[in-house]
């Protein structure tokens, strides 16, 4: 109990991992999917942010002369998480694309209804 | 160091560079032969690789842009990366020929270009996938081949394919976002990206006792998550309607390829981060095993109940994904090496058959329910042939590439007495299963037809011939001479 509290950043970011997988698996809509999507990746990206700070360290930019290694917070996971952000947009553009098509021949965003409308077509 | 050890860079560079000059083209036609291109040249280069590398059992790590671990970016390559090289670009060079009439029929002309961007981004990933030795590229790679896989289902504009798109893209991410948060949780408790350092991270955790839970959430979020893309058992439903719906070469590439390049990704993971003895502990080889049993059996019971060749035909790479699970979760080397051998086996087959049964098809209007099918083999006698040919492989009649695999199964667990008979058990119930669906295919194909119901002759498709007979090669190569091939996986895997 007492890790939990200490890692709070990483506690919220698993508990926010777990809201966002759940409503990608469970939601109907499949807006509301994308956003379950996009809780679930910022998440992770927050685990990996509070990985990398250190308290009391600068970011790892120069300026001026090069201080040493041990005064500035770990870079990696930063990098980490934008290559994530890159990837998650580009899921979530294709994932709306693709939601839009399907908005134009069914006329609904709900999961459920389509599958059902596509059956009832019989051109599965 | 040689200059043939840049091709792995170099092959991955070309299909990359391939992809994003092809939106420039003037049209699908070009696109196509620029595609062809990117994957002759996979082959002739990974190929000589193999050539080079193969025979003496060499492996090395090829730094990319000079920086040296643990900080810069590197590739691993040994026998068994090659071996997978050149079977991954054959099979996308001649399910790209076998398509190639079905591409540019079922695909709107103004989208062709970019469908062939999907396909060699594709491949540039399944190749990253073989050869990355970083983790997190590992991920991008993953992302990458996702986000292509779905565009290619979705390339055939219809009702059915976007419905199986949205399932696939779904359960897509879904897995991607346990391999990422695994990924993360690994950097966390050892610190490092590149392969070979995490392994040596991992090994001290594990002698000293710490962070055991952690590392086996690891171990099964990223199982789970790389299990759910490559459709292992409970997580398979979204395969038959996503590889049932989709165009001809979509199809295959997805069947024959894109489903193992995780699975591949899975086996490097186990022996170059985790090593098999540290993931036998943790009991996860059990649990892919029992999955694997399982798929075996289910993938065929649902071929057996569908009446649409191509979803029979994807239903059936359900219960051969299986074979390569339960290869995997005998967790031992021969295992893991029958698991390789069946990759191959099923990557050789799987195309040729749907190629086929697309091809049989044509001659009917395109109506896939089977027994529209009857006698369509008379009107096109070759892909009636690679259709048999493919159907006796995986039911594992001797002398076809199926047959050899199942023996390396067979074999594979005479040490392991509890999982001998259960093994051998669903083997021999997964053949009968098998049977009972591809013999009735084939028997219907080859039926004289009833009166009134021949179609129209087809014109001949030479691209489609060469491609069905380089594959039904391929399936008598592994069926009769697979001893250099396993040799070749054996020296690949120890070299891990």
């Amino acid at each position: 109990m007492e890790h939990l509290l200490i890692n709070h950043y990483e506690t919220a970011a698993v508990i926010l991992f777990g809201i966002g997988f759940l409503n990608l698996l469970l939601q109907n809509n499949l807006v509301k999917k994308v956003i379950g999507f996009g809780v679930m990746d910022s998440a992770v990206y927050l685990f990996l942010a509070s990985q990398g700070y250190i308290e009391g360290r600068m970011a790892p930019i120069l300026v001026g002369e090069v201080a040493h290694a041990a005064d500035y917070i770990n870079p990696i996971p930063a990098g980490l998480v934008l290559t994530g952000i890159v990837v998650s947009v580009s899921v979530t553009a294709f994932s709306l694309a693709l939601i839009q098509r399907l908005y134009q021949k069914y006329q609904t965003v709900n999961f459920d209804e389509i599958v059902q409308l596509a059956r009832q077509k019989g051109d599965e | 160091m040689p200059f043939v050890y840049n091709f792995p860079f170099f092959s991955i560079f070309i299909c990359m560079i391939s992809g994003i000059v092809t939106p420039l083209l003037k049209n699908g036609r070009w696109a196509y032969r620029l595609s062809l291109f990117a994957s002759g040249a996979g082959l002739v280069l990974s190929s000589i690789l193999l050539g080079t590398i193969g025979p003496s059992g060499q492996s090395y790590s090829f730094m990319m842009g000079h920086f040296p671990a643990p900080w810069g970016n590197e590739l691993s390559v040994g026998p068994l990366e090659a071996v997978l090289a050149v079977a991954i670009c054959l099979v996308m060079l001649m399910a790209l020929l076998g398509g190639r009439k079905d591409i540019f029929d079922d695909i709107l002309p103004e989208k062709q270009k970019l469908y062939f961007i999907m396909m060699n981004e594709i491949l540039a990933a399944l190749l990253a996938l073989t050869y990355t030795n970083d983790i997190f590229t590992a991920y991008v790679f993953i992302e990458i081949s996702t986000i292509a896989a779905c565009a290619i289902v979705m390339a055939k504009d219809q009702s059915a394919t976007l419905v199986a798109t949205m399932r696939y893209l779904i359960m897509s991410l879904l897995g991607s976002g346990l391999v990422l948060i695994g990924i993360v949780l690994l950097y966390c408790i050892t610190g490092h990206l590149l392969f070979p350092n995490l392994q040596q991270r991992v090994l001290e955790l594990v002698a000293t006792g710490q962070y055991t839970m952690p590392l086996t959430v690891v171990v099964g979020l990223i199982v789970l998550g790389l299990g759910i893309k490559s459709a292992m058992f409970p997580f398979h439903l979204w395969l038959p309607p996503a590889h049932g719906s989709a165009t001809t070469a979509s199809s295959s590439v997805l069947s024959g390829l894109v489903v193992k390049g995780y699975i591949i990704l899975m086996i490097r993971l186990f022996y170059k981060v985790f090593t098999i003895e540290v993931i036998r502990e943790l009991r996860i080889t059990n649990m892919i095993f029992l999955f694997g049993l399982a798929g075996m059996i289910v993938g065929s019971v649902g071929a057996i109940k569908e009446g649409h060749i191509k979803r029979m035909l994807a239903y059936s790479s359900v219960a051969q994904l299986g074979y390569v699970f339960m290869g995997i979760g005998l967790g031992t080397d021969i295992g893991v090496m029958a698991a390789c051998f069946q990759i191959l086996v099923h990557a050789s087959t799987k195309p040729m058959l749907f190629g086929c049964a697309s091809a049989l098809s044509a001659s009917r209007h395109h109506n896939k329910q089977l027994h529209a099918l009857r006698g369509a083999a008379y009107e096109n006698k070759l892909a009636g042939v690679g259709f048999t040919v493919g159907a006796l492989s995986m039911i594992g009649i001797p002398l076809f590439a199926g047959f050899a695999a199942k023996v390396f199964f067979a074999s594979a667990t005479m040490a392991q007495p509890v999982k001998m008979w259960m093994t051998l058990l669903t083997l021999a119930l997964s053949t009968v299963l098998n049977a009972l669906y591809y013999i009735p295919a084939v028997t219907v194909l080859w039926s004289r037809p009833v009166d009134g119901e021949t179609g129209e002759k087809q014109p001949k498709d030479p691209a489609f011939a060469v491609s069905t007979v380089v594959f039904i090669a391929a399936v008598f190569f592994l069926g009769i001479c697979y001893q250099p091939v396993v040799e070749l996986i054996q020296t690949g895997l120890s070299l891990l």
